[in-house]
């Protein structure tokens, strides 16, 4: 009934080929930033930045990212938690180096350091494909791992190996450290998330974006018409890197504060990440934050269902929270092996149609 | 000298070790080949063969600790066990019925997805088992032991302290390991080779299509794989929980195995068996000559960046199938 | 049915927070995952303690204590969950069981003004309260294990290491490289070489270390373990013969879960202990009576009296005994976390006292103050005795040698201190 295109008239080439061509969607999006920007930052605790939203965002960041690479240019990869480990260790190495340096550029540089890195271990996607490609990016996984774990030089000598973010600030408000407030966590994430979103959106629809999706659909045919696949997968690892780089450095230095390079960026993140661009839609802006608030909302919300509300023993939860999440993956994809970016476009498409279906 | 001696050593137990790692990598193959799943759940089915083997054979009560939070029981153990062998006929009974109802609840509904797809339901699976073996059998650790005996044998470290004046260590589990695996691949092979669903199993790897206008019917051919699977992982999961314990860790097996599936290909069973040695040997070869240069526990990675550089040169694997593209 | 399901979001996160109680502990355990079979146990033991106080003496100075449990799966993502999902319920005092969590926790309860009591675990120089004004470690820490396994070699070797070799076989994470930099001092003092021996986590394959051990013959084997890494190892010990009463585990290695499995074989290994093992503890009469035989024990006590559970145990006497403390200090018996804080710092376990719970002999005496959150240090072996399937107490406890460890202790601090931009405090 309301959401319509009629009515909704372009006149310009610009107008027709905006992100958000019919204006219900458009007022949406402005709501949803409205509502993060103006209104969460006021009302936020701890537990809500702590447990849903910051996390929220980061592995939104880390899903862009690793979506770039496996949704738009099709290259499998399950190195993600060992490029978030070199995004977070860069950002320790530069913030403890120069410590008057903003801590946002460094995260940037962060990414930076993370995109050479990723671009490094990209190299055999020249010739290596598909499953063969996924596991050889376990290689990255494995030794930056063990890298950042055994030479000492990385985590600044500590005793312990682990490393942790001391005090920054950014207008006056600490953004890392123990004395970080809840809005300024939140806001950090938020605004690196949204110019990472906007980045993303507009590279994928661009050239470049279009380069990658056709060395997905057939990279053969893709040389043929004249697209470089040395230059695109390269640039898809190098962009990719980017994002988790900024993603990790986040995880580290805003959201956890601490961390070790086996615990905290183990193989599991690398799952993680791609459970949550699989679940939301490979190819999709909006399926990597679906995704994203689905594998960290899941987990938060069976436990309190099974412990807090109906009073399980911790344990037997947690264990019927890995069936039930196991499950609704293998359902999930069984329903919609295109994600929940799919459902959304069906929905819509539906709307559009109510409530006079032909 | 004696570092030669020592290498040589190192050398054989990195032999054992690769047959370790080929049992896990086996089943891989033989899901990979029939229906072109890549299985990451094999390492959560060996976990979970051991943990029912383990269950059975102690007399334990399945699902005891939901029923007791539930109706405040307090049951544990039926109060009999049962002899190794009928407890690992009943086991693999069990993974019969979980391969049946994994091609009917999953892999039925996935028919012609994206490799990557199934890839990602296996995980689903992955976690869904993992679950579903505490639940049912609690997660504490417990040890296995069907008889197969452990530790160093005696006759081999007499012999080479006679030839060398050092004696060689070999774990007797090991030695029972390799015999194994031998007579397991010599079965799969008489099996694909000499009977009628092995045939058909061949056919089906061979071209789906293909298989199902000669009248071959995939569902059973997916249900047996599935369960062949089963079995080379519970007998992967015996091997390495009477190692270790049967626990959670032993389904990180599968992690130990994808090194030795890129190198040997994902579709060659004697790739998996020449892979995981290959494998085996060269991680403990560099842990042995280069580990004490950089610090040591190289073994997590090793294996993957020797996959990858050979990868590098050979793309499809030391036994796979050329990969030939067409636009 | 959009609003619905946000609704039900919303209520399903919210309910995470549990309704305000009298003196909250919550228990950061872990049942799952790598370590969840040691976590049950411990988890269980604490849990218990504080049922049996509830029950027997109603709470502790009349006040009930709530024990909400949080599953952490060892994870620090989780941990950081739980710890928010936890504080804002009046939660006084956190025991994560992580060295992961504990690192994460130790700036954050700093702000937070909770007190985090990490006994026998987490950052070792937080037993400086000048500097970690809300971390206790007491009553020993890893360098204090390191020592004391030490001592006992030297009580041994007739009181000279001179020319031994020992081996450390390590977790390759901040636990296991915890010892190294005292293990180092240790050598260079007596005289022995140390040998690094690290497996990488979760340490499911471990031929080429203990081929390696073979080879090299070291004397002595220290072992810093944690989960499957533990059993292997043992088992691998076995396999290659070396002489069982040579291999001395940290206390994170010698539980009967890590022995078991190797069945005889691991007859004779020893470990160090910080607290004492088996039931032989009038304690365990009222556990029984009060706890156990009314079903109320934690998991239907399937492990009660084994070594995890009895550190679980001693961890929540410990932090009983300092809220008894903090409540008989401030007069008032609904302490606050800065009132417990006191408490802890007050701290004054003595051997009459722990006869007076019902666990003589149980753990070292702890005496606590401002600067020194890490009590004594002292700690003792036990051995397997694989025919029985019991832990045997074969030393008494032994201080360690805090002319090594004290020194370690002030410079890490004060790099800690330096690092995060803390003043000292003046003790």
């Amino acid at each position: 009934m309301i959401y319509r295109e009629a009515g909704d008239f372009k006149t310009s080439y610009r107008d027709d080929s905006q992100t958000f061509p019919i204006r219900l969607d458009r007022w949406g999006y402005y709501a949803i930033l409205a509502v993060a920007f103006g209104i969460i930052p006021f009302v936020i605790n701890d537990y809500w930045a702590n447990a849903v939203l910051v996390p929220f965002l980061i592995y939104a960041i880390a899903a862009l990212g690793l979506n770039i690479l496996t949704g738009y240019a099709g290259q499998v990869s399950l190195g993600t938690g060992g490029f978030m480990a070199v995004g977070a260790y860069a950002v320790y190495k530069l913030m403890t180096a120069f410590p008057d340096i903003s801590i946002l550029i460094h995260i940037l540089l962060a990414g930076g350091v993370t995109a050479v890195v990723g671009v490094l271990f990209g190299l055999p996607s020249l010739r290596i494909k598909g499953f063969y490609l996924a596991v050889a990016t376990l290689a990255a996984q494995f030794f930056l791992i063990w890298l950042f774990n055994k030479v000492p030089w990385f985590y600044n000598y500590s005793a312990s190996g682990q490393i942790t973010a001391p005090e920054r600030t950014v207008l006056g408000h600490a953004v890392t450290g123990p004395a970080t407030s809840a809005p300024a966590k939140y806001l950090v994430c938020l605004v690196m998330a949204f110019l990472l979103a906007w980045l993303a959106r507009n590279l994928t629809r661009g050239m470049l974006g279009r380069k990658w999706m056709a060395i997905r659909d057939m990279d053969i045919a893709a040389e043929i018409i004249g697209v470089d696949p040395l230059r695109a997968k390269l640039s898809a690892f190098a962009v990719s890197s980017f994002f988790i780089g900024i993603a990790g450095a986040l995880l580290f230095a805003v959201y956890l504060g601490a961390a070790e390079a086996g615990e905290a960026f183990g193989i599991n993140k690398s799952f993680l990440v791609l459970f949550m661009i699989i679940i939301g839609g490979l190819g999709s802006i909006f399926g990597s934050f679906a995704g994203a608030a689905f594998m960290v909302l899941m987990p938060v919300l069976l436990k309190n269902l099974l412990v807090g509300t109906l009073g399980w023993p911790t344990d037997l939860a947690a264990h019927i929270e890995l069936m039930i999440v196991g499950g609704l993956i293998v359902a999930f994809l069984i329903v919609e092996p295109h994600g929940l970016a799919r459902l959304w476009r069906l929905t819509k498409e539906k709307l559009r149609l109510w409530p006079f279906p032909h | 000298m004696d570092q030669l001696i020592f290498g040589a050593e190192v050398f054989l137990n990195g032999l054992m070790t690769g047959v370790m790692y080929s049992l896990v990598a086996l089943g891989f193959v033989l899901i990979f080949k029939a229906s072109g799943v890549f299985n990451y759940a094999q390492g959560v089915l060996a976990l979970f063969a051991a943990l029912t083997l383990v269950g059975i054979q102690q007399g334990q009560v399945p699902f005891a600790h939901l029923i007791n939070a539930a109706f405040g029981t307090s049951l544990h153990h039926f109060g009999w066990t049962v002899p190794s062998i009928l407890a690992i006929a009943l086991t693999v009974l069990v993974m019969v019925v979980l391969a049946f109802l994994i091609e009917k609840l999953v892999l039925q509904h996935l028919v012609g997805q994206e490799p990557i797809i199934l890839f990602m339901a296996t995980i689903g699976l992955a976690y869904f088992l993992e679950g579903l073996g505490d639940v049912m059998w609690g997660a504490d650790i417990k040890t296995l032991d069907v008889g197969l005996p452990q530790g160093i044998s005696d006759g081999i470290e007499s012999i080479t302290a006679g030839w060398f004046g050092y004696g060689f260590f070999i774990d007797r589990l090991d030695i029972w390991a390799t015999v194994i695996a031998a007579l397991l691949v010599a079965a799969l092979v008489a099996f694909s080779q000499y009977t009628k669903q092995g045939r058909a199993m061949r056919a089906v790897a061979d071209d789906h299509q293909a298989a199902l206008s000669v009248g071959i019917s995939l569902r059973f051919i997916w249900v047996m794989v599935w369960s062949i699977a089963g079995f080379v992982a519970l007998v992967a999961g015996i091997m390495w929980g009477t190692k270790s314990g049967v626990q959670f860790s032993l389904s990180l097996i599968a992690l130990k195995a994808l090194p030795v599936l890129m190198l040997g290909g994902f579709t060659s069973i004697p790739g998996a068996i020449v892979g995981g040695l290959i494998i085996g040997v060269g991680e403990k070869m560099f842990e042995f000559i280069v580990g004490p240069m950089v610090g040591g526990a190289t073994e997590t990675w090793f294996a993957y960046v020797l996959a990858l550089i050979f990868l590098v040169f050979r793309p499809q694997g030391l036994f796979g199938e050329r990969i030939i593209e067409r636009v | 049915m959009k609003t619905k399901l946000t609704a039900l979001v919303v209520a399903g996160i919210m309910a995470g927070a549990p309704a305000m109680a009298d003196l909250v502990v919550p228990n950061l355990s872990y049942r799952t995952g790598p370590y969840g079979a040691n976590g049950t146990q411990y988890a269980d033991g604490f849990n218990d303690y504080f049922t049996l106080l509830n029950e027997r003496d109603g709470g502790i100075g009349g006040e009930m204590i709530k024990v909400p449990e949080c599953e952490t799966a060892y994870n620090t993502e989780k941990g950081v969950e739980c710890y928010e999902a936890t504080k804002d319920s009046g939660a006084l005092v956190y025991n994560p069981l992580s060295t992961g969590i504990t690192y994460q926790l130790i700036p954050k309860v700093s702000v937070d003004k909770k007190v985090l009591y990490t006994p026998g675990y987490g950052r070792t120089s937080a037993k400086n309260g000048e500097v970690f004004e809300w971390i206790f470690n007491a009553p020993a820490n890893y360098w204090d294990g390191a020592s004391v396994a030490i001592k006992h070699l030297l009580d041994e070797n007739g009181g000279s290491l001179e020319g031994k070799k020992i081996a450390l076989v390590y977790h390759n994470s901040a636990y296991g490289k915890e010892p190294i930099r005292t293990l180092q001092e240790l050598a260079e003092k007596h005289g022995f070489t140390l040998s690094e021996i690290p497996v990488e986590a979760p340490g499911q394959e471990q031929g080429s270390q203990w081929l390696q051990i073979r080879r090299d013959r070291p004397d002595y084997v220290i072992m810093y373990g944690w989960g499957v890494m533990n059993q292997v190892a043992i088992q691998e010990a076995a396999n290659i013969r070396f002489p069982m009463e040579n291999l001395i585990g940290i206390w994170w290695a010698g539980s009967e879960i890590d022995v078991e499995p190797a069945g005889a074989g691991a007859d004779g290994y020893k470990s160090v202990t910080f607290n004492g093992v088996g039931q032989d503890y009038p304690l365990y009469d009222d556990l029984q009576q009060y706890v156990i035989d009314p079903g109320k024990a934690s998991q239907g006590g399937q492990h009660v009296g084994s070594a995890v559970y009895s550190r679980g145990m001693y961890a929540a006497v410990v932090i009983a005994e300092a809220i008894r403390t903090a409540q008989e200090m401030s007069g008032t018996s609904d302490i606050t976390p800065e009132q417990l804080r006191e408490g802890f710092e007050n701290l004054d376990i003595t051997q009459e006292r722990l006869v007076e719970i019902g666990l003589p002999d149980f753990g070292p005496p702890i005496q606590l103050s401002c600067s020194n959150h890490g009590g004594s240090g002292m700690a003792r072996i036990q051995q397997w005795d694989a025919d029985e399937g019991k832990w045997n107490l074969i030393t008494e406890f032994t201080e360690p040698d805090q002319e090594v460890v004290q020194p370690l202790i002030e410079e890490d601090s004060q790099a800690y201190a330096t690092e995060a931009g803390i003043t000292p405090r003046d003790c």
